[in-house]
Protein backbone atom coordinates (compact mmCIF):
# COMPACT_ATOMS: atom_id res chain seq x y z
CA UNK A 1 0.00 0.00 0.00
CA UNK A 2 1.64 3.61 -0.93
CA UNK A 3 0.45 7.36 -1.45
CA UNK A 4 2.67 9.12 -3.82
CA UNK A 5 1.98 12.60 -2.73
CA UNK A 6 3.83 14.99 -5.77
CA UNK A 7 5.34 18.28 -4.48
CA UNK A 8 5.59 21.56 -6.79
CA UNK A 9 7.29 25.26 -7.03
CA UNK A 10 8.34 26.10 -3.62
CA UNK A 11 6.62 23.94 -1.48
CA UNK A 12 9.76 21.17 -2.20
CA UNK A 13 11.84 23.22 -0.09
CA UNK A 14 9.51 22.05 3.06
CA UNK A 15 10.14 18.29 1.41
CA UNK A 16 13.96 18.88 1.61
CA UNK A 17 13.85 19.74 -2.33
CA UNK A 18 11.89 16.20 -3.77
CA UNK A 19 9.26 16.47 -6.00
CA UNK A 20 7.67 13.27 -5.07
CA UNK A 21 7.39 12.21 -0.95
CA UNK A 22 6.57 8.14 -1.29
CA UNK A 23 4.41 6.78 1.63
CA UNK A 24 3.87 3.42 2.50
CA UNK A 25 0.88 3.91 4.41
CA UNK A 26 -2.57 3.30 3.22
CA UNK A 27 -5.71 6.08 3.76
CA UNK A 28 -9.38 5.85 2.67
CA UNK A 29 -9.65 9.50 2.30
CA UNK A 30 -7.88 12.85 1.84
CA UNK A 31 -8.26 13.30 5.68
CA UNK A 32 -6.51 10.41 6.72
CA UNK A 33 -3.29 10.83 3.82
CA UNK A 34 -2.73 14.14 4.42
CA UNK A 35 -1.78 13.79 8.22
CA UNK A 36 0.64 11.37 6.85
CA UNK A 37 2.54 13.84 4.59
CA UNK A 38 2.84 16.30 7.76
CA UNK A 39 4.21 13.69 10.08
CA UNK A 40 6.94 13.26 7.27
CA UNK A 41 7.10 16.85 6.66
CA UNK A 42 6.19 18.90 9.40
CA UNK A 43 6.75 22.32 8.12
CA UNK A 44 4.20 21.86 5.04
CA UNK A 45 0.68 21.30 7.45
CA UNK A 46 0.76 25.21 7.85
CA UNK A 47 1.74 26.21 4.57
CA UNK A 48 -1.15 23.98 3.24
CA UNK A 49 -4.26 24.56 5.59
CA UNK A 50 -5.23 27.38 7.62
CA UNK A 51 -5.76 27.87 11.38
CA UNK A 52 -9.53 26.67 10.81
CA UNK A 53 -8.08 23.45 8.59
CA UNK A 54 -9.36 24.70 5.20
CA UNK A 55 -7.17 24.29 2.32
CA UNK A 56 -5.26 27.63 1.49
CA UNK A 57 -7.15 29.32 -1.33
CA UNK A 58 -4.17 29.85 -3.37
CA UNK A 59 -3.31 26.14 -3.62
CA UNK A 60 -5.12 23.40 -5.31
CA UNK A 61 -5.00 19.77 -4.64
CA UNK A 62 -4.81 17.14 -6.85
CA UNK A 63 -6.37 13.58 -6.38
CA UNK A 64 -5.44 11.33 -9.44
CA UNK A 65 -5.80 14.21 -11.25
CA UNK A 66 -8.88 15.76 -10.21
CA UNK A 67 -9.10 19.09 -8.24
CA UNK A 68 -10.21 18.37 -4.66
CA UNK A 69 -12.71 21.79 -4.77
CA UNK A 70 -15.18 19.56 -7.53
CA UNK A 71 -14.99 16.28 -5.20
CA UNK A 72 -15.36 15.84 -1.62
CA UNK A 73 -12.38 18.59 -0.43
CA UNK A 74 -10.36 16.71 2.36
CA UNK A 75 -13.18 13.84 1.99
CA UNK A 76 -12.14 13.05 -1.29
CA UNK A 77 -11.30 8.99 -1.28
CA UNK A 78 -7.98 7.89 -2.40
CA UNK A 79 -6.94 4.32 -2.96
CA UNK A 80 -3.66 2.33 -2.75
CA UNK A 81 -1.32 3.94 -5.58
CA UNK A 82 -3.24 7.40 -5.49
CA UNK A 83 -0.81 10.44 -6.49
CA UNK A 84 -1.66 13.58 -5.18
CA UNK A 85 -0.39 16.65 -6.40
CA UNK A 86 -0.37 19.76 -3.84
CA UNK A 87 -0.13 22.45 -6.94
CA UNK A 88 0.55 26.43 -5.95
CA UNK A 89 0.58 29.10 -8.68
CA UNK A 90 4.09 29.71 -10.43
CA UNK A 91 4.75 32.88 -11.92
CA UNK A 92 8.60 32.55 -13.40
CA UNK A 93 8.71 33.26 -17.12
CA UNK B 1 -1.75 32.56 -51.67
CA UNK B 2 1.82 31.74 -51.14
CA UNK B 3 4.57 32.69 -52.74
CA UNK B 4 7.22 30.21 -54.22
CA UNK B 5 9.70 31.97 -51.43
CA UNK B 6 7.06 30.79 -48.73
CA UNK B 7 6.15 27.10 -50.47
CA UNK B 8 9.81 26.30 -49.76
CA UNK B 9 10.12 27.56 -46.67
CA UNK B 10 7.21 26.11 -45.53
CA UNK B 11 7.51 23.18 -47.50
CA UNK B 12 7.76 20.48 -44.44
CA UNK B 13 4.72 22.09 -43.26
CA UNK B 14 2.52 21.83 -46.61
CA UNK B 15 3.27 18.25 -46.69
CA UNK B 16 1.80 17.30 -43.59
CA UNK B 17 -2.23 16.30 -44.68
CA UNK B 18 -3.36 18.26 -41.14
CA UNK B 19 -1.92 21.44 -41.78
CA UNK B 20 -1.42 21.90 -45.67
CA UNK B 21 -1.48 25.00 -47.54
CA UNK B 22 -4.84 25.89 -45.90
CA UNK B 23 -3.25 25.48 -42.55
CA UNK B 24 -0.16 27.33 -43.62
CA UNK B 25 -2.61 30.08 -45.12
CA UNK B 26 -4.28 30.25 -41.53
CA UNK B 27 -0.65 30.88 -39.80
CA UNK B 28 0.34 33.35 -42.10
CA UNK B 29 -3.05 35.55 -41.88
CA UNK B 30 -2.89 34.48 -38.20
CA UNK B 31 -1.35 36.40 -35.22
CA UNK B 32 0.25 36.34 -32.00
CA UNK B 33 1.01 38.64 -28.78
CA UNK B 34 3.42 37.44 -26.39
CA UNK B 35 3.31 39.30 -23.37
CA UNK B 36 7.41 38.99 -21.78
CA UNK B 37 10.07 38.68 -24.41
CA UNK B 38 12.32 36.60 -21.50
CA UNK B 39 12.54 32.74 -21.38
CA UNK B 40 9.23 31.50 -22.27
CA UNK B 41 8.81 34.42 -25.31
CA UNK B 42 12.34 33.60 -26.56
CA UNK B 43 11.52 29.93 -28.20
CA UNK B 44 7.67 30.99 -28.13
CA UNK B 45 8.23 33.70 -30.53
CA UNK B 46 11.50 31.86 -32.68
CA UNK B 47 9.14 28.79 -33.54
CA UNK B 48 6.14 30.94 -34.15
CA UNK B 49 8.54 33.17 -36.67
CA UNK B 50 9.68 29.93 -38.02
CA UNK B 51 6.60 28.57 -38.20
CA UNK B 52 5.22 31.52 -40.46
CA UNK B 53 2.83 33.21 -38.14
CA UNK B 54 2.02 36.22 -40.13
CA UNK B 55 2.39 39.01 -37.36
CA UNK B 56 3.63 38.97 -34.25
CA UNK B 57 3.59 41.52 -31.61
CA UNK B 58 5.98 41.57 -28.75
CA UNK B 59 5.22 43.32 -25.48
CA UNK B 60 8.42 44.26 -22.79
CA UNK B 61 10.37 46.91 -21.83
CA UNK B 62 13.52 45.51 -20.58
CA UNK B 63 17.14 45.42 -21.26
CA UNK B 64 19.27 42.61 -22.15
CA UNK B 65 21.09 41.41 -19.01
CA UNK B 66 24.08 39.16 -19.09
CA UNK B 67 22.36 36.74 -16.78
CA UNK B 68 19.68 36.21 -19.50
CA UNK B 69 21.58 34.41 -21.69
CA UNK B 70 21.83 30.89 -20.15
CA UNK B 71 17.91 30.67 -20.93
CA UNK B 72 16.53 33.87 -23.53
CA UNK B 73 18.22 32.55 -26.66
CA UNK B 74 16.57 35.40 -28.38
CA UNK B 75 19.88 37.31 -27.46
CA UNK B 76 23.17 36.45 -28.17
CA UNK B 77 26.30 37.95 -25.74
CA UNK B 78 26.65 41.24 -28.20
CA UNK B 79 23.26 42.34 -27.22
CA UNK B 80 24.06 42.38 -23.74
CA UNK B 81 22.64 46.23 -22.64
CA UNK B 82 20.30 46.70 -25.65
CA UNK B 83 16.61 47.11 -25.59
CA UNK B 84 15.07 43.42 -25.68
CA UNK B 85 13.00 43.96 -28.47
CA UNK B 86 15.01 45.64 -30.93
CA UNK B 87 17.51 42.82 -30.71
CA UNK B 88 14.37 40.51 -30.83
CA UNK B 89 13.35 41.92 -33.73
CA UNK B 90 16.58 41.30 -35.73
CA UNK B 91 16.72 37.47 -34.77
CA UNK B 92 13.24 36.93 -35.86
CA UNK B 93 13.25 39.05 -38.95
CA UNK B 94 16.46 36.98 -39.62
CA UNK B 95 14.51 33.81 -38.80
CA UNK B 96 11.70 34.90 -41.12
CA UNK B 97 11.62 37.93 -43.06
CA UNK B 98 8.50 37.20 -44.60
CA UNK B 99 6.57 37.95 -41.84
CA UNK B 100 5.93 41.02 -39.81
CA UNK B 101 7.39 41.89 -36.29
CA UNK B 102 5.45 44.20 -34.17
CA UNK B 103 7.05 45.64 -31.07
CA UNK B 104 5.64 47.53 -27.78
CA UNK B 105 8.27 48.23 -25.55
CA UNK B 106 6.10 49.29 -22.96
CA UNK B 107 5.04 47.84 -19.49
CA UNK B 108 1.26 45.58 -20.01
CA UNK B 109 -1.26 47.72 -17.66
CA UNK B 110 -4.86 48.06 -17.14
CA UNK B 111 -5.00 51.20 -19.16
CA UNK B 112 -3.37 49.91 -22.65
CA UNK B 113 -3.83 45.32 -22.06
CA UNK B 114 -7.33 45.80 -24.21
CA UNK B 115 -6.63 48.03 -26.87
CA UNK B 116 -3.86 46.22 -27.64
CA UNK B 117 -5.40 42.38 -27.53
CA UNK B 118 -7.62 43.49 -29.95
CA UNK B 119 -5.51 43.84 -32.04
CA UNK B 120 -4.15 39.72 -32.43
CA UNK B 121 -6.00 36.20 -32.45
CA UNK B 122 -4.02 34.49 -29.82
CA UNK B 123 -2.15 35.77 -26.62
CA UNK B 124 0.80 34.20 -25.31
CA UNK B 125 1.52 34.72 -21.41
CA UNK B 126 5.36 34.73 -20.53
CA UNK B 127 5.18 36.90 -17.95
CA UNK B 128 7.00 36.66 -14.56
CA UNK B 129 4.67 38.02 -11.92
CA UNK B 130 1.58 37.43 -10.96
CA UNK B 131 0.02 41.01 -11.09
CA UNK B 132 0.55 40.65 -15.34
CA UNK B 133 -0.70 36.98 -15.20
CA UNK B 134 -4.09 38.26 -13.87
CA UNK B 135 -4.09 41.24 -15.88
CA UNK B 136 -3.95 39.18 -19.07
CA UNK B 137 -6.17 36.50 -17.90
CA UNK B 138 -8.66 39.20 -17.27
CA UNK B 139 -7.79 41.14 -20.26
CA UNK B 140 -8.60 38.00 -22.65
CA UNK B 141 -11.54 36.78 -20.91
CA UNK B 142 -12.68 40.72 -21.73
CA UNK B 143 -11.55 40.55 -25.15
CA UNK B 144 -12.61 36.74 -25.78
CA UNK B 145 -8.82 35.69 -26.51
CA UNK B 146 -7.34 32.83 -25.76
CA UNK B 147 -4.70 32.74 -23.33
CA UNK B 148 -1.94 30.77 -24.05
CA UNK B 149 -0.59 30.14 -20.97
CA UNK B 150 2.71 29.49 -19.42
CA UNK B 151 5.09 29.45 -16.16
CA UNK B 152 8.25 27.79 -15.06
CA UNK B 153 10.05 27.73 -11.62
CA UNK B 154 13.27 25.94 -10.79
CA UNK B 155 13.05 22.52 -12.62
CA UNK B 156 9.30 22.54 -13.31
CA UNK B 157 7.03 24.33 -15.84
CA UNK B 158 2.84 24.33 -16.18
CA UNK B 159 1.07 24.87 -19.54
CA UNK B 160 -2.18 25.16 -19.86
CA UNK B 161 -4.63 27.06 -22.84
CA UNK B 162 -6.89 29.66 -21.13
CA UNK B 163 -10.25 30.62 -23.03
CA UNK B 164 -13.46 31.53 -21.09
CA UNK B 165 -15.81 31.49 -24.28
CA UNK B 166 -15.09 27.75 -24.30
CA UNK B 167 -13.49 26.75 -20.80
CA UNK B 168 -11.96 27.64 -17.72
CA UNK B 169 -9.44 30.82 -17.30
CA UNK B 170 -6.67 31.39 -15.11
CA UNK B 171 -8.78 32.45 -12.22
CA UNK B 172 -10.99 29.32 -12.46
CA UNK B 173 -7.57 27.54 -11.67
CA UNK B 174 -5.97 30.15 -9.23
CA UNK B 175 -8.84 32.65 -7.91
CA UNK B 176 -6.35 33.95 -5.14
CA UNK B 177 -2.69 35.32 -5.85
CA UNK B 178 -0.21 33.47 -3.20
CA UNK B 179 0.69 35.48 -0.35
CA UNK B 180 3.53 38.03 -1.26
CA UNK B 181 6.16 36.94 0.90
CA UNK B 182 5.34 33.18 -0.71
CA UNK B 183 6.54 34.47 -3.71
CA UNK B 184 10.65 33.56 -3.95
CA UNK B 185 12.59 36.08 -5.59
CA UNK B 186 13.28 35.21 -8.86
CA UNK B 187 16.88 36.06 -8.82
CA UNK B 188 17.07 33.49 -5.17
CA UNK B 189 14.82 31.34 -7.28
CA UNK B 190 17.13 30.37 -10.12
CA UNK B 191 15.95 28.50 -13.45
CA UNK B 192 17.28 25.57 -14.90
CA UNK B 193 17.89 27.30 -18.24
CA UNK B 194 16.35 24.61 -21.06
CA UNK B 195 13.61 24.90 -18.95
CA UNK B 196 11.40 27.45 -20.41
CA UNK B 197 12.42 26.46 -24.00
CA UNK B 198 10.29 23.21 -23.21
CA UNK B 199 7.98 25.39 -22.02
CA UNK B 200 7.81 27.98 -24.35
CA UNK B 201 7.98 25.89 -26.82
CA UNK B 202 5.04 23.88 -25.97
CA UNK B 203 3.18 27.33 -25.83
CA UNK B 204 4.30 27.90 -29.34
CA UNK B 205 2.56 24.52 -30.67
CA UNK B 206 -0.59 25.40 -28.83
CA UNK B 207 -0.84 28.64 -30.40
CA UNK B 208 -0.13 27.23 -33.81
CA UNK B 209 -2.96 24.44 -33.55
CA UNK B 210 -5.18 27.24 -32.40
CA UNK B 211 -4.62 29.49 -35.37
CA UNK B 212 -4.51 26.56 -37.67
CA UNK B 213 -7.29 25.35 -36.44
CA UNK B 214 -6.10 21.50 -35.82
CA UNK B 215 -5.51 18.58 -33.07
CA UNK B 216 -6.75 19.00 -29.68
CA UNK B 217 -6.18 22.24 -27.79
CA UNK B 218 -4.67 22.18 -23.95
CA UNK B 219 -8.17 23.59 -22.72
CA UNK B 220 -9.40 22.30 -19.26
CA UNK B 221 -6.24 21.00 -18.74
CA UNK B 222 -3.02 21.87 -16.80
CA UNK B 223 0.16 20.15 -18.16
CA UNK B 224 2.67 19.73 -15.00
CA UNK B 225 6.46 19.26 -16.12
CA UNK B 226 9.04 18.18 -13.77
CA UNK B 227 12.75 18.51 -15.53
CA UNK B 228 14.13 16.66 -12.77
CA UNK B 229 11.75 13.87 -12.77
CA UNK B 230 11.31 13.95 -16.47
CA UNK B 231 7.99 13.74 -16.26
CA UNK B 232 4.90 14.73 -17.22
CA UNK B 233 1.66 14.92 -15.84
CA UNK B 234 -1.91 16.69 -16.65
CA UNK B 235 -5.03 17.48 -14.26
CA UNK B 236 -8.42 18.78 -14.85
CA UNK B 237 -9.17 22.22 -15.05
CA UNK B 238 -12.80 23.12 -14.33
CA UNK B 239 -14.91 26.28 -14.83
CA UNK B 240 -15.18 27.61 -11.23
CA UNK B 241 -17.68 30.17 -9.68
CA UNK B 242 -15.13 33.38 -8.76
CA UNK B 243 -15.16 37.17 -9.31
CA UNK B 244 -17.14 38.12 -11.91
CA UNK B 245 -14.95 39.71 -14.64
CA UNK B 246 -16.21 42.76 -15.69
CA UNK B 247 -13.71 45.36 -16.21
CA UNK B 248 -9.49 45.48 -15.96
CA UNK B 249 -8.44 46.30 -11.87
CA UNK B 250 -4.99 47.33 -10.47
CA UNK B 251 -3.38 44.18 -9.74
CA UNK B 252 -0.78 45.36 -7.87
CA UNK B 253 -3.03 46.05 -5.48
CA UNK B 254 -4.70 42.46 -5.83
CA UNK B 255 -1.85 40.62 -5.42
CA UNK B 256 -0.42 42.60 -3.11
CA UNK B 257 -2.45 44.35 -1.11
CA UNK B 258 0.59 45.88 1.54
CA UNK B 259 2.19 47.54 -1.00
CA UNK B 260 2.47 51.14 -2.20
CA UNK B 261 3.69 51.91 -6.12
CA UNK B 262 6.17 54.33 -6.77
CA UNK B 263 4.29 56.77 -7.93
CA UNK B 264 2.38 56.75 -4.57
CA UNK B 265 5.83 57.17 -2.75
CA UNK B 266 7.43 59.89 -4.86
CA UNK B 267 3.88 62.05 -3.65
CA UNK B 268 4.34 61.10 -0.67
CA UNK B 269 7.59 62.08 -0.05
CA UNK B 270 7.28 64.84 -2.38
CA UNK B 271 4.33 66.31 0.67
CA UNK B 272 6.55 65.42 2.89
CA UNK B 273 4.91 62.79 5.15
CA UNK B 274 6.88 61.27 8.04
CA UNK B 275 7.96 57.67 6.55
CA UNK B 276 10.80 55.34 7.16
CA UNK B 277 12.45 54.01 3.53
CA UNK B 278 14.28 50.91 4.66
CA UNK B 279 16.61 49.77 1.49
CA UNK B 280 17.24 46.41 2.42
CA UNK B 281 19.62 45.63 -0.64
CA UNK B 282 23.17 44.76 -0.42
CA UNK B 283 25.96 47.26 0.19
CA UNK B 284 26.96 47.41 -3.58
CA UNK B 285 23.43 47.95 -4.86
CA UNK B 286 23.08 50.95 -1.94
CA UNK B 287 26.40 52.80 -3.16
CA UNK B 288 24.99 52.73 -6.29
CA UNK B 289 22.30 54.68 -5.81
CA UNK B 290 19.33 54.82 -2.94
CA UNK B 291 16.73 57.28 -1.99
CA UNK B 292 17.25 60.07 0.08
CA UNK B 293 17.23 59.88 4.08
CA UNK B 294 16.79 55.64 3.46
CA UNK B 295 18.06 53.51 6.53
CA UNK B 296 20.34 50.89 5.09
CA UNK B 297 19.90 47.45 6.38
CA UNK B 298 21.07 44.16 4.07
CA UNK B 299 17.97 42.28 4.28
CA UNK B 300 20.00 38.76 5.88
CA UNK B 301 21.06 41.69 8.69
CA UNK B 302 17.56 42.55 9.49
CA UNK B 303 16.87 39.87 12.32
CA UNK B 304 20.17 41.12 13.69
CA UNK B 305 19.20 44.80 13.72
CA UNK B 306 15.61 45.04 13.86
CA UNK B 307 16.60 47.83 17.21
CA UNK B 308 17.06 50.17 14.60
CA UNK B 309 13.88 50.28 12.82
CA UNK B 310 12.10 52.64 14.30
CA UNK B 311 8.33 51.09 15.70
CA UNK B 312 5.88 53.38 15.47
CA UNK B 313 6.98 54.89 12.46
CA UNK B 314 5.69 53.91 8.94
CA UNK B 315 7.86 51.99 7.10
CA UNK B 316 8.37 51.81 3.28
CA UNK B 317 10.56 48.46 2.72
CA UNK B 318 12.62 48.50 -0.88
CA UNK B 319 15.01 46.82 -2.93
CA UNK B 320 15.52 46.49 -6.76
CA UNK B 321 12.29 44.47 -7.78
CA UNK B 322 10.20 44.07 -4.77
CA UNK B 323 11.29 40.44 -3.81
CA UNK B 324 13.47 40.74 -0.76
CA UNK B 325 11.37 44.10 0.39
CA UNK B 326 8.17 41.54 0.46
CA UNK B 327 10.16 38.82 2.84
CA UNK B 328 11.35 42.18 5.00
CA UNK B 329 7.91 43.41 5.20
CA UNK B 330 6.49 39.83 6.39
CA UNK B 331 9.02 39.36 8.97
CA UNK B 332 8.75 43.25 10.48
CA UNK B 333 4.79 42.02 10.50
CA UNK B 334 5.56 39.14 11.96
CA UNK B 335 8.12 41.21 14.94
CA UNK B 336 4.79 43.13 15.75
CA UNK B 337 5.56 46.27 13.15
CA UNK B 338 1.82 47.36 12.22
CA UNK B 339 2.71 49.30 9.46
CA UNK B 340 5.18 47.96 7.32
CA UNK B 341 4.63 48.69 2.97
CA UNK B 342 6.44 46.98 0.40
CA UNK B 343 7.37 49.37 -3.06
CA UNK B 344 6.07 47.70 -5.55
CA UNK B 345 8.52 46.84 -8.19
CA UNK B 346 11.76 48.37 -5.71
CA UNK B 347 13.90 50.93 -7.40
CA UNK B 348 13.90 49.36 -11.01
CA UNK B 349 10.20 50.73 -11.03
CA UNK B 350 11.70 53.36 -9.36
CA UNK B 351 14.38 54.25 -12.42
CA UNK B 352 11.58 53.47 -15.04
CA UNK B 353 8.13 55.35 -13.79
CA UNK B 354 10.05 58.38 -11.19
CA UNK B 355 13.40 59.18 -11.69
CA UNK B 356 15.50 57.55 -14.74
CA UNK B 357 19.23 59.12 -13.48
CA UNK B 358 18.49 56.78 -10.69
CA UNK B 359 21.67 54.04 -11.12
CA UNK B 360 19.86 50.49 -9.91
CA UNK B 361 22.39 47.79 -10.65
Amino acid sequence: MALNFVISGPLRELAGNRGEVRIDRSASSLAEALPLLWAECPAFRDRVVTELGELRPHLNIFVDGENIRFLDGFSTAVRDGSEIVILPALSGG
Amino acid sequence: MLSDSERDRYARHLILPELGERGQLALKRGSVLIIGAGGLGSPAAMYLAAAGVGRIGLVDFDVVDASNLHRQLLYGSSDVGRPKLEAARERLLDINGEIAIELHPFALMSDNALELFAKYDVVIDGTDNFPTRYLVSDACTLAGKPNVYGSIFRFEGQVSVFDDTRGPCYRCLYPTPPPPALVPNCAEAGVLGVLPGIIGSLQANEAIKLIAGIGEPLIGRLLLFDALALRFREVRVTKQRHEPVTHLIDYEGFCNPMDINVKELAERIGRGDSLTLLDVREPHEWNAGHLDNALHIPMQQVPARVEEVPRDAEIIVYCRMGGRSARVQQFLQEQGFANVRNLAGGMLAWQRDVDPTMKVV
